[in-house]
């Protein structure tokens, strides 16, 4: 049933870290790698080496720019990919049971098997987290690497998701929620990690850190270079062409 | 919202023709014999026709089947269900008006009421989701309701009932469009709160996160066509209620009765088409764009 679970036993989820995010893309590319072997219908693309390429991605890193009031403007890069919701109103819109929700550890997961693809999950996601497949006709969304995370015959070391593993700057972490000793937990107090769009009532479980404050220089060490006082009679001269 | 086509025919057509079984079912028009077989195949085939011209806008249409399954929490599980239950509940009503059988009519009533249900659903599809402001607000059922009543009451040859609802479908949509133009700002997702940098100070695109289109884009970024929405709604209102409603103060004539529909219907689609076309939806806000 697409009802959601009244609770979970763990959190699941990613605390990203938009101060360390460098928007290198490794993460697209390692989950777009996995995802193209592992669980459910490989990610496809359509016309990759053509004209008008697209495909299907469960993460995308996008990048702002914010201007503060009296500041310097800061660039942001920003993943973007299922935050895992607790309200997750991608399941409860869901005809045919296809999406659910773990009540075991709390990852929404698409039953490829039974959906039909009529898209209304990825009109209920703010986020944008789910993408139709073009090739196999079935909502795709991010699984929180589920074949990686359990999976004994992985390394311990590889037991993360693929996007958490492949961060070469360490601006994403894995772990659960649920724990307010966890490491994602600690990292989201410390920082003062944020939900994405609030207002609109999924409860996501995963936290974005914001960017760290900038120093900022007080004024220009080339300051005093430019304010040039003239003399003599290039000062005689300033006086008089400055009153015309 | 992408307008597509499959759901424009299903929502304007079947949205008609579930107006039209109500009207049928309680029994504003009870027509006899073959009369009875091609206005009850009207509303059959209007209600049939769109709920599978539905189905080719899934990914994977052999599983429809499956969408029958989640009412407990689904509107569109709802709606299916409630669809079909229609359709059969109603099936001995009209057999029974073209073969003369003579069976109760209380099937009838139940199957209107249902055919009303089913309205309610299709329009909650939409209503509910509150990614999409302009969708999430009570203008929304109340416009799919006013549609499929004042169509049903067209094709019943209710002349007086059907100028009195398309007076109120007229309101429904000018409501819809008035608060609708309010809906997004209302909500207040903005870029800020989309990344939860608003805090910091204004955000805006520095780098796009693809430079080709995604399925995200052509779904639910759709902004051709909203260039010309005044006009567009102006063309809704005199198409779909003005001139329906003017001819129908003529003396009533079967060839009226269709002229009107099919005017209305026109109307009817391009109204639907900007319900789609003009509805924002929140992920724009991450591509700097509604």
């Amino acid at each position: 049933m697409t009802c959601l679970p009244a609770k979970t036993d763990k959190k699941l989820g990613l605390a990203i870290d938009l101060d360390t995010c460098v928007g290198c893309n490794a993460c697209v590319t390692a989950c777009k790698g996995w995802n193209d072997q592992g669980y459910g219908a490989p990610l496809s693309d359509q016309n990759p080496y053509g004209a008008d390429p697209s495909g299907a991605f469960l993460n995308r890193v996008h990048s702002y720019q914010v201007q503060p009031e009296a500041a310097a403007a800061i660039t942001v890069s920003f993943p973007r990919s299922c935050l895992h919701c607790d309200d997750a109103p991608c399941v409860t819109v869901c005809p045919t049971g296809a999406s659910y929700k773990r009540s075991e550890d709390g990852i929404v997961l698409v039953n490829e098997d039974a959906c039909i693809g009529c898209g209304l999950c990825a009109w209920a996601c703010p986020y944008g987290a789910r993408e139709l497949d073009a090739s196999a006709g079935v909502m795709k969304k991010c699984t929180l690497c589920v074949d990686r995370i359990y999976n004994e015959n992985l390394p311990e070391e590889d037991r993360e998701p693929a996007c958490v593993r492949s961060c070469p700057t360490g601006a994403r972490h894995f772990g659960d929620f649920a724990d307010p000793d966890s490491k994602v937990s600690r990292l989201s107090a410390e920082r003062g990690g944020f939900a994405l769009m609030p207002e609109m009532g999924t409860k996501p479980v995963n936290r974005y850190l914001p960017p760290r404050k900038k120093d900022a220089l007080d004024a220009s060490p080339l300051a005093p270079l430019l304010d040039i006082k003239a003399t003599g009679f290039a000062g005689w001269l300033d006086r008089v062409l400055g009153k015309i | 919202m992408n307008p597509a086509p499959s759901v424009l025919l299903f929502t304007v057509l079947s949205g008609l023709g579930f107006g039209f079984l109500a009207a049928l079912g309680v029994g504003l028009v009870q027509p006899a014999g073959w009369a009875a077989f091609a206005l009850w195949g009207l509303g059959y085939g209007l209600t049939v026709g769109g709920l599978l011209a539905s189905t080719t806008h899934l990914g994977r249409p052999d599983r429809a089947w499956r969408a029958f399954s989640q009412w407990r929490s689904s509107w569109l599980s709802r709606e299916g269900i409630a669809a079909v239950a229609t359709l059969v509940i109603l099936a001995p009503v009209a057999l029974s008006d073209w073969l003369g059988l003579g069976l109760s009519r209380l099937p009838g009533v139940v199957g209107a009421v249902l055919a009303l249900a089913t309205i309610g659903t299709t329009s909650m599809i939409y209503a509910q989701l509150k990614t999409v402001p302009r969708w999430n607000h009570w203008t929304t059922p109340a416009q799919f309701f006013a549609f499929a009543l004042a169509g049903g009451a067209m094709l019943a040859g209710q002349g007086g009932a059907a100028i009195v609802l398309l007076a109120l479908l007229a309101a429904a949509l000018v409501a819809h469009w008035h608060f609708g133009d309010r809906r997004f700002s209302e909500v207040g997702a903005t870029m800020g709160s989309a990344t939860g940098l608003g805090d910091l100070g204004v955000v805006s695109v520095f780098d796009p996160a693809h430079t080709a289109g995604n399925y995200l884009m052509r779904e639910m970024i759709f902004v051709v066509g909203r260039k010309h929405v005044t006009k567009l709604r102006v063309l809704a209102l005199i198409l779909a209620c003005l001139i329906p409603a003017l001819v129908l103060m003529l003396p009533a004539h079967p060839m009226t009765t269709a002229a009107t529909v099919v005017i209305h219907l026109i109307g009817a689609f391009a109204a639907r088409w900007l319900f789609f076309a003009q509805a924002e939806h929140v992920v724009g806000l991450y591509y700097g764009k509604r």
